[in-house]
């Protein structure tokens, strides 16, 4: 076995399992660990593949960033993992029906009619770059669809405000304007009142 | 990319753009004049009109732009002009609903543009990333939409329930996409046709990936067994939401079953010939039965969406020009009568409370005569009874199946359409010969009023000339 193999085989494993222990361990910061490991090893892969671009992004963008600001969400939420995991021995028998029944049919299907290869594309010379070829296929082919992938983006943060941003009419800020435009009349207040002496 | 093909997507390129001046205008527009962002909003969807219809009016031949991303014809440019004049009757619907909850902001809006450039998108979409990107900008703009009420439980949970639902949809079919992708090794619909007509029929990748593409699609139009989210999202979300989620995302759905099964996956017509089958005839018997049982009107017409969907699968499902164009005449006719249904519960709303049950339309023939009309009309049309266009679309979708050879399928639908007529007319018997608990008259706006009346006479009208809107389908696929 070719050592690419070998080291194919290595990262998929290790990316199916993190990938399992994302869904099944019981600590949610944990979670997030595994799956920053299984980013990690896909992005092993895809080095594999040369598709270096592509890992280095996901390592610079998923594990670098998103997957921060998740830790920082997790961490501050107080997520509750026994009333996650309420109801589980009562939805068991049926999941395990249905994983059952499609299993059988996944491997019924491959097994009537065979299981069969995709050639492996030819590998790229040496002085070839992913990156350049990503990159003008982006701004000229796929042009198109990468102004659609942006007005997503758009529509994402404008969803993302729009069902979080709120007004509270209770909360205190400072208006600098109007801290500059006070006028002595505001700041203090004189009342004439009798001396305390005359009384007396 | 060329100024012709920039002249193709004017339509997407004014939608976008007029999206984003919305969207912007309305952070300096107060509370008080919120107004002037409907009306931004409406002549948007005018000027869109005139735009397409020019590219409609231009010589009928298909033209492919941005490296066969985009597609330009008239299937898509009539789908699109019906998304622009079903989209200006929502928003009409929807202020007089929205300012009466007190959720008369200018997201709304800027959603549902965005939600209708998605639509365009999808419609007009030559290659499997652009259908993709289109249907994920048409739903995360509703996910948004049916959440638009914060301070509503049922609407946060039903916004929950559809984006998790909806993510997994996705999720389904991207990963069919993938090994269509593997398999033909290309995104270009056209190229996946020319690659499976040249003979790799039977691999398996190809038809692994059918299944989820088909799953997906299913999942979108809400057809059995993948309806379980229209009821509880139907019921969830704010009435107008409502109002359009059965409305342009079922136009949207058509149009991403005809681009991807026929453009695309045309030469495994016999494998997803058999799935369409299966999930037309359990939408049509499950759709229609359930319905009965309900109470909550809101529930009831998400019931009888599936139901409606499954006729639209149908028409899909024979593979020829003639059952495209029937599914899509019944697609346009299904979100015109549904636009109006949705309407009517919206005036029945009063501050504070949503016209939900059955018992709410008791005797609004006496406190509305004109508008308990309107109703029967859309009702008689939803049921397929004649004269009105729901009948002829119907009509069209069983003689394109007939025609097909499916005789069995064929005399299954009109059993379904005869148990489905029960319920729609229960609410006309209500309507008309129960006596209101509430004998205030209802008052809607004028623009409101006048909208709904378009809406209802349409349904006749479109019933009595219905030879314009057929021949307009059909020359949309020849």
């Amino acid at each position: 076995m070719p050592i690419i193999e070998i080291i194919f085989y290595l990262f998929s494993t290790v990316l199916v399992l993190s990938a399992l222990s994302v869904i099944t361990v019981g600590n949610a910061i944990h979670a997030v660990l595994f799956l920053i490991l299984s980013f990690f090893s896909a992005a092993c892969i895809w080095i594999l593949l040369q598709a270096e671009f592509l890992a280095i992004t996901l390592v610079l963008v998923y594990v670098g960033a998103v997957m921060v600001l998740f830790l920082f969400v997790v961490m501050m939420l107080d997520i509750n993992v026994t009333s996650a995991k309420e109801g589980f021995a009562r939805y068991l028998p049926a999941g395990v029906l249905v994983s059952l029944a499609m299993a059988v049919q996944l491997f019924l299907v491959i097994w009537t009619r065979g299981m069969e290869t995709v050639p492996m594309p030819a590998a790229e010379g040496e002085d070839y770059s992913h990156t350049s070829a990503i990159g003008e296929l982006l701004y000229s082919e796929y042009l198109y669809a990468f102004e659609i992938a942006a007005v997503l983006l758009l529509v994402a943060i404008i969803a993302a405000i729009s069902l979080t941003h709120r007004r509270r009419p209770e909360t205190k800020y400072q208006d600098p304007s109007r801290q500059v435009r006070v006028k002595r009349e505001e700041r203090l207040r004189i009342i004439k009142m009798k001396s305390e002496g005359e009384e007396g | 990319m060329t100024l012709a093909e920039l002249q193709l997507a004017l339509p997407e390129i004014f939608v976008l753009s007029m999206a984003c001046v919305v969207l912007l205008a309305d952070l300096f527009i107060s509370d008080e004049r919120r107004g002037l962002t409907h009306t931004l909003a409406v002549i948007t969807l005018v000027f869109a009109t005139i735009l397409s219809l020019r590219l409609m009016m231009a010589p009928g031949e298909v033209i492919y732009g941005f490296s066969d991303t985009f597609i330009r014809d008239r299937f898509g440019d009539v789908l699109k002009v019906f998304s622009y004049l079903i989209l200006i009757g929502v928003f009409v619907y929807a202020k007089h609903y929205l300012r009466q909850f007190d959720l008369f902001k200018g997201e709304f809006y800027t959603l549902s543009l965005f939600a209708l450039l998605g639509t365009m998108v999808l419609i007009s979409a030559g290659s499997l990333l652009t259908v993709y990107l289109g249907l994920e900008l048409l739903t995360l703009a509703s996910y948004a939409l049916v959440a638009i009420d914060r301070n509503s439980m049922q609407g946060s949970e039903a916004a929950v329930k559809y984006f998790v639902l909806g993510s997994l949809a996705s999720g389904f079919l991207l990963f069919g996409m993938s090994l269509i992708f593997g398999a033909t090794g290309s995104l270009d619909l056209n190229d996946v046709s020319a690659a499976l007509a040249s003979g790799m029929g039977e691999s398996m990748l190809l038809t692994v990936g059918l299944v989820f593409i088909v799953l997906g699609i299913a999942f979108k139009l809400g057809a059995v067994p993948l309806h379980m989210w229209i009821p509880d999202v139907y019921h969830g979300a704010p009435l107008p939401i409502t109002l359009f989620l059965s409305s342009i995302p079922k136009l949207a759905a058509v149009a991403l079953a005809i681009r991807l099964l026929d453009n695309g996956l045309i030469e495994l017509h016999a494998d997803w010939q058999g799935m369409l089958i299966v999930l037309a005839a359990l939408s049509m018997i499950l759709g229609n039965v359930v319905a009965i049982a309900q109470t909550n009107i809101k529930r009831m017409l998400a019931y009888s969406t599936i139901s409606h969907m499954g006729f639209v699968l149908l028409g899909m499902l024979p593979a020829t020009q003639q059952g495209y164009a029937a599914a899509m005449f019944y697609a346009i006719v299904y979100a015109i009568m549904s636009a109006g249904a949705f309407a009517v519960l919206i005036l029945l709303s009063n501050k504070g409370a949503e016209a939900e049950n059955l018992d709410d339309l008791k005797g609004l023939a006496k406190r509305n005569p004109w508008h308990a009309l309107m109703m029967l009309m859309l009702m008689f049309s939803l049921a397929g009874i004649p004269v009105f266009v729901g009948f002829f679309a119907k009509w069209q979708v069983i003689a394109a199946t007939l025609s097909a050879g499916f005789t069995w399928l064929s005399i299954l639908a009109v059993v379904m359409a005869v148990i489905g007529a029960f319920y729609y007319l229960r609410v006309v018997k209500l309507m008309y010969f129960d006596e209101p608990d509430d004998t205030e008259p209802v008052a809607a706006p004028v623009d409101f009023r006048a909208v709904l009346t378009v809406n209802g006479v349409a349904v006749l009208a479109l019933g009595i000339f219905s030879g314009g809107l057929i021949s307009l389908c059909v020359s949309s696929f020849v």
